[in-house]
């Protein structure tokens, strides 16, 4: 039998569409079949269009205020506790020069310049460790939360670099074996990831306010920043508040009542 | 044909060695995956056991996907059953042995997962 290459075409065509119309049938069948994810907020969740804390620095005057909130802190999110310049810091404290570097005045207030404050991360509005991770394991959301995907990250430590308030830690060591008591409910770190204070995130979302202000109660204050009537915004009418270097622009998050 | 007698036994011997895999495998026993201890007050996981077996992972990067970019912590599985999007607290409270669900597994398939550089696995297996 002696074929022409019309024919030849013809025939090789058909089987060649038949063939591909079968596996894609197949494909189709397949992946309705497949398990179809969703995924919804917690009903408790707590929202705000922009989260700040606003600290009544009056109230802290003991170690033992300021021990409270940092071990809540500490415990809630697996914080090693490592000596020296390796240390992680979610919340920790410091002096007046050092947390408001650019109000130093002379013949102050010396109970002002004597206390001692909170620092942690800022959760800033234009957060430069946001522009400058290259893997956008730090990222903002849209409540304002500036927050990590340890994950991604690759210890880079441009973060650190970018940082204007040293909010950062890096893991120099296994932070393990500095967990006093782990909570098996959070995770730890691991060996050259960078981290922070993520103004407990997880905890908003299943309707529970940070660690550090259910440990001080009425003194650390937690709101809605764009809510005229929240309780943040109320203290910051009635009180003169500081914020940690505001000439920088990175529209800090975290408030000081002075 | 020079040295026959040698060619062609090595040549027996060469295809015996090489063709080794098939015929051993067909003398052999099936292969039976590991024993895995499952918890024993559950019937199902939260999803049908053939795709948790295949895309446990997938499934879990999705988790972290949803949890830490959108804050939607709830899934809802092909059933409509809810959990909360986490390892430590949904998988690993009824998965509480580590060493004898996911290492054994893990070894079996060689995959050397780095979940627990960071997750705290169940305190029952420590």
């Amino acid at each position: 039998m002696k074929r022409s290459r019309r024919q030849f075409l013809k025939v090789a065509s058909l089987s060649v569409a038949g063939l591909g119309a079968q596996l894609a049938a197949g494909g189709v069948t397949k992946a309705a079949a497949a398990v179809k994810p969703s995924y919804k907020e917690d009903a408790l969740a707590l929202k705000a269009k922009r989260w700040a804390m606003v600290i009544d620095t009056r109230e802290f005057a003991s170690k033992e205020d300021f021990d409270a909130c940092i071990n809540a802190c500490n415990f809630a999110h697996n914080v090693p506790e490592i000596p020296g310049k390796t240390e992680i810091k979610w919340i920790w404290k410091d002096a007046y020069e050092h947390t408001f570097t650019e109000t130093t005045n002379k013949y102050q207030s010396k109970e002002i310049e004597d206390r001692e404050y909170f620092m942690l991360c800022n959760h800033c509005e234009n957060p430069p460790c946001v522009r400058v991770c290259p893997t956008q394991a730090t990222y903002k959301l849209e409540n304002g939360i500036v927050a990590m995907d340890y994950h991604r990250c690759i210890g880079c430590r441009f973060c650190m670099a970018g940082c204007p308030f040293g909010a950062r830690s890096f893991n120099f060591t296994d932070p393990r074996p500095y967990i006093k008591e782990i909570n098996p409910k959070f995770p730890t770190r691991m060996i050259g990831v960078v981290e922070k204070c993520n103004f407990c995130v997880e905890r908003l979302d299943e309707g529970k306010l940070p660690a550090c202000v259910e440990a001080a109660p009425g003194k650390i204050h937690f709101g809605d920043l764009s809510d005229p009537e929240s309780e943040v915004r109320k203290l910051l009418e009635e009180n003169y508040t500081l914020r940690r270097k505001p000439a920088l622009g990175t529209e800090p998050g975290v408030f000081y009542i002075i | 044909m020079y040295n026959s007698k040698y060619v062609i036994s090595g040549l027996v011997i060469f295809l015996a060695v090489f063709s080794y895999p098939f015929w051993g495998n067909l003398a052999s026993k099936d292969y039976t995956g590991p024993k895995l201890s499952l918890p024993a007050d559950q019937k199902q996981c939260i999803e049908p056991v053939e795709f948790m077996r295949a895309e446990h992972m997938t499934l879990l990067n999705q988790w972290r996907d949803s949890a830490l970019r959108d804050g939607k912590r709830v899934y809802v599985a092909s059933n409509g059953a809810t959990w909360e999007a986490s390892l430590q607290k949904t998988c690993m409270s009824c998965h509480t042995n580590k060493a004898e669900f996911c290492d054994t597994c893990h070894l079996e398939n060689a995959v050397e997962p780095y979940c627990w550089t960071c997750h705290v696995p169940p305190k029952g297996n420590e």
